[in-house]
C-alpha cells in the first residue's frame, strides 16, 4: 500500500478529512472574531460564550417547541444576533476610543456570566443533540467511511465565509464598512450612519458564532464549557492569520484543523499544544501574522 | 480572624488568672463540628459532585439532627478548579484557620492526592469520595486517609473481567493523558491479560480533546474488539459520542471504564444500551436508595451520582464516629471509624481497612435499552454484585506500607 509519512495513504487521507472538518470550525468562528477585531477594534472575549448560546438555544427549541434542525440553524443566529446588538447597545458603545483592554475586560466578563447562567440551569454534563435525519448515516469515500454530516459541515462553512468575505470585500455595503473603520467621520459626512453599521457588524459577528454553535450540536455535546474550550484556540488562530484578516482568519482555520489533525496521529500527547507552538513561531518570524499588514 | 485570636487569648489569660484547668470532658476542638468539602464546583465534573455533594453533605447532617453532643454540625466548600496547588492551599487554610475538623475530597485524583499530603502533615481526618486513583490507598497510603466510594483497580476489575468473560479478548485503549488516565489503564491491562486477553495498543488523548474522531480511526484501524476508554466525564461522553457517529460501534464494542449515571443521562439510552460499567451505587437499587435519592432529586431535580451518595455516607459515618467517642479528636475519631461496621444508604456493612480503603460491594451494572427503561433516570440492570473485598487490591498486591 502506498504511504506518506509512514502512515498508509487511506490513513492520511482519513485524517486529513477529519483535520478539514474541524478546521471549518476555526475558519467560522475566527472570522467572526476577525470581523469584529477589523472593524470595532474589539477583542471579543465573549465569542465562545455567544457560539455555546447559539448551540443551547437549537437545544432548547427543539427540546421545548419541537423547532427542527434547519428552522434553528436560521432562527439561533438570529436570536444570537439581536442578543449581540443588545450587547452592543448596552455596553460596548461606551468603550469605543477607549484602550482596547476594556473591550477585553468586559466581554471576558461577559462569556462567564454567561457561561455561568448556562451551568445553572443544565449542569457541565451537557446535552445531546441528535443529527437531523436527512443528514444522518455514513458515506464510504473509499477511503474512510465519513458521517455525512461533518461533510455538509464542511460545505456549509466554507460558503458562509466566502460569502462573508465577498459581502465585505466586494459589495458597496463592505466599502462603507471599510471605510468607516478608516475614517469614521468622513464616512458620516457622507450620510452613511456609522453607530448603525457598527451596531450591526457585531450583532452579524455574534450571529456567526451562533451558527457554527449550531453546526456544532449534533458533533459535540451541548455544554456550558464549549465555548471556553474552544475559544482560546480561535484566538490563536487569528494571531496566526494576522488580526482582522477576513481571509487569513479563514485559511489558517482550515490550515491549523488539519496540522492539529495529523498531530494527533504522529504525537497525539501534543495536539493541544501544536496550535499555541506554532502561534509562538510566527510571532517571532511574523508579528502581524501570516495575512497581516505590517503596522 | 483577629478577633478570634484574641478571644481566645483572652480566655486562655483568664483561665490563667483564675488558676482554672481545662475541665478533663472538654473533648472537642470548638463550639462547632466544621466539615469542609473542596470538589469541582464548576468545570467538568461538577455534575458528579459539585454541588450535590455539598446537598448531600447537608442530609448527612440533617439526619444528625444537625448537632452531635450540643455541638452544632456545619459545612463549608471551596472549588477546587481542577487544580492540586488549590486544593491543597485551600486545604490547608481550613485546617489553620476555619477550624475544620474533617475534610471530603471530591473529584479528581490529582487534586485528593495533593489534599491527603496536607491532611496528614495537619494529622488531621481525609475521606477521599470522588477521587479514583488507588495511589490514595496504595503506594501514597496515609494513617489519615479513607478511601470511601471506589478506585481505578475496582473498576478495572469489575468492567475488564466482566468484557473478556463475554468475549472481548483483544483491546484498544483511549485514553486520558493525566495521572488517572494512566494508572486506570495501567490497572485494566493488568486484569485483562490475566483473563487472559491481550492489549493490541493504545492512545493518549488531552483532557477535554476538543475533537476524538481522530484518535477514534486510529483505534478502529487497531482491529481489536474492545475499545477500552479510560477517561471520565466530558471526554467519556464525545468520545461515545464520536464512535456512534463514526460506525466505529459497529465493528468495536466500548467499555466504558469511569462511566457515572450523569454521562448515560447526557447521552442518552439509544447511544449507550448495552454498555457495561462498574460503579459503588445505584440510586434504583431499593427501597431504601430510592428513597434517599428522591429526597435529593426533590433539591436538585436530577438523580445522585455514586460520588453524592457516597459524600452523604462519608460525613454521616464520621458524625457517628464523633458522637461513639464524643469528641472530635482526630486520632479517637479514626480509630473509631476504624472499627465501626457502615450500614447507610451508600452501603451495608462496610468497614475501613489497614490501608485506608473502605472495602463495601460494587456492582457490575448494564446499560438498560430505552424500552426497558420505565422511568426518567432508571437507567441499568445490575448484572453482578462484587461482594466485600472481591473488587479490591488484594494485601498481596499492595505496596502500602501501613498494611504489611
Amino acid at each position: 500500500m502506498t504511504e506518506i509519512f509512514g502512515i498508509p495513504l487511506q490513513a492520511f487521507l482519513g485524517q486529513l478529512m477529519l483535520g478539514l472538518v474541524n478546521g471549518a470550525f476555526y475558519a467560522m468562528l475566527s472570522l467572526g472574531l476577525a470581523v469584529i477585531f477589523g472593524l470595532l477594534d474589539i477583542v471579543n472575549f465573549a465569542h465562545g460564550a455567544l457560539y455555546m448560546v447559539g448551540a443551547f438555544a437549537a437545544w432548547i427549541m427543539l427540546d421545548k417547541w419541537g423547532v427542527n434542525y434547519w428552522a434553528a440553524l436560521v432562527l439561533a443566529p438570529l436570536l444570537v444576533g439581536t442578543l449581540g446588538v443588545i450587547i452592543e447597545r448596552l455596553f460596548l458603545k461606551r468603550l469605543y476610543g477607549l484602550d482596547p483592554l476594556y473591550g477585553l475586560l468586559l466581554t471576558f466578563g461577559l462569556s462567564l456570566i454567561l457561561e455561568g447562567i448556562f451551568r445553572d440551569q443544565f449542569g457541565v454534563s451537557g446535552q445531546s443533540y441528535a443529527v437531523p435525519e436527512a443528514l444522518s448515516g455514513a458515506t464510504n469515500l473509499g477511503f474512510m467511511v465519513l458521517p455525512n454530516y461533518r461533510a455538509w459541515v464542511v460545505v456549509a462553512s466554507i460558503t458562509v465565509c466566502l460569502g462573508t468575505w465577498f459581502l465585505i470585500e466586494r459589495t458597496r455595503l463592505g466599502a462603507y464598512l471599510r471605510a468607516g473603520t478608516e475614517n469614521a467621520k468622513l464616512v458620516q459626512a457622507f450620510g452613511v450612519n456609522v453607530p448603525v453599521m457598527v451596531m450591526l457588524t457585531y450583532g452579524a459577528g455574534a450571529a456567526l458564532a451562533a451558527l457554527a454553535g449550531v453546526l456544532a450540536a449534533p458533533v459535540i455535546q451541548v455544554t456550558p464549557l464549549m465555548g471556553s474550550n474552544l475559544i482560546i484556540v480561535v484566538f490563536a488562530v487569528v494571531v496566526i492569520g494576522g488580526m482582522g484578516s477576513i481571509l487569513g482568519s479563514v485559511i489558517t482555520g482550515l490550515l491549523l484543523g488539519v496540522i492539529e489533525g495529523f498531530t494527533r496521529v504522529f504525537y497525539p500527547e501534543a495536539s493541544n499544544v501544536v496550535v499555541f507552538v506554532i502561534m509562538a513561531i510566527v510571532l517571532m518570524l511574523r508579528p502581524a501574522g501570516l495575512f497581516g499588514k505590517e503596522g | 480572624m483577629k478577633l478570634k485570636k484574641a478571644f481566645a487569648a483572652v480566655a486562655m489569660s483568664a483561665a490563667a488568672l483564675f488558676g482554672a484547668t481545662a475541665p478533663a470532658h472538654a473533648q472537642f476542638s470548638g463550639d462547632v463540628i466544621r466539615i469542609g468539602v473542596i470538589t469541582d464546583m464548576s468545570s467538568v465534573y461538577a455534575d458528579i459532585g459539585g454541588q450535590g455533594s455539598v446537598e448531600a453533605i447537608k442530609m448527612a447532617i440533617a439526619d444528625m439532627g444537625g448537632a452531635v453532643a450540643g455541638k452544632k454540625i456545619e459545612v463549608i466548600s471551596a472549588d477546587h478548579q481542577n487544580k492540586p496547588d488549590v486544593a491543597a492551599t485551600k486545604a490547608r487554610e481550613w485546617f489553620d484557620t476555619q477550624g475544620v475538623d474533617m475534610l471530603i475530597g471530591g473529584t479528581n485524583s490529582g487534586t485528593n492526592l495533593a489534599m491527603a499530603k496536607v491532611a496528614a502533615e495537619k494529622k488531621k481526618p481525609f475521606l477521599s469520595v470522588g477521587a479514583a486513583s488507588s495511589a490514595l490507598t496504595n503506594e501514597q497510603c496515609s494513617p489519615y486517609t479513607l478511601h470511601w466510594a471506589y478506585d481505578t483497580t475496582a473498576l478495572a476489575k469489575g468492567t475488564g473481567n466482566a468484557v473478556v468473560k463475554a468475549g472481548g479478548k483483544t483491546w484498544f485503549f483511549l485514553t486520558a493523558d493525566y495521572a488517572f488516565g494512566h494508572q486506570l489503564q495501567a490497572d485494566t491491562t493488568k486484569v485483562v491479560e490475566a483473563a487472559g486477553g491481550k492489549v493490541v495498543g493504545s492512545v493518549r488523548a488531552p483532557l477535554n480533546a476538543s475533537d476524538f474522531s481522530s484518535f477514534l480511526l486510529q483505534a478502529q484501524s487497531s482491529k481489536a474488539q474492545i475499545l477500552g476508554l479510560a477517561n471520565a466525564g466530558g471526554d467519556t461522553i464525545n468520545s461515545i459520542k464520536a464512535a456512534n457517529e463514526f460506525g466505529i460501534t459497529k465493528t468495536m464494542k466500548l467499555a466504558g471504564l469511569l462511566v457515572f449515571i450523569n454521562d448515560i443521562h447526557s447521552l442518552g439510552l439509544k447511544t449507550t444500551q448495552g454498555m457495561y460499567l462498574t460503579d459503588s451505587w445505584y440510586w434504583n437499587q431499593n427501597a431504601e436508595t430510592r428513597a434517599w435519592a428522591r429526597r435529593f432529586f426533590e433539591k436538585l431535580k436530577r438523580m445522585p451520582s455514586s460520588v453524592q451518595a457516597g459524600d452523604y455516607s462519608a460525613a454521616f459515618q464520621y458524625l457517628n464516629a464523633v458522637k461513639a467517642v464524643n469528641s472530635d479528636d482526630p486520632e479517637k475519631v479514626l480509630a473509631q471509624l476504624k472499627k465501626m461496621k457502615f450500614n447507610d444508604i451508600f452501603m451495608k456493612n462496610g468497614w475501613a481497612r489497614g490501608d485506608g480503603r473502605v472495602i463495601h460491594d460494587m456492582y457490575l451494572m448494564q446499560v438498560k435499552s430505552p424500552d426497558k427503561s420505565t422511568e426518567p433516570w432508571d437507567y441499568y440492570d445490575v448484572v453482578q454484585v462484587f461482594k466485600g473485598e472481591e473488587a479490591w487490591t488484594t494485601k498481596a498486591e499492595s505496596k502500602c506500607a501501613l498494611w504489611k
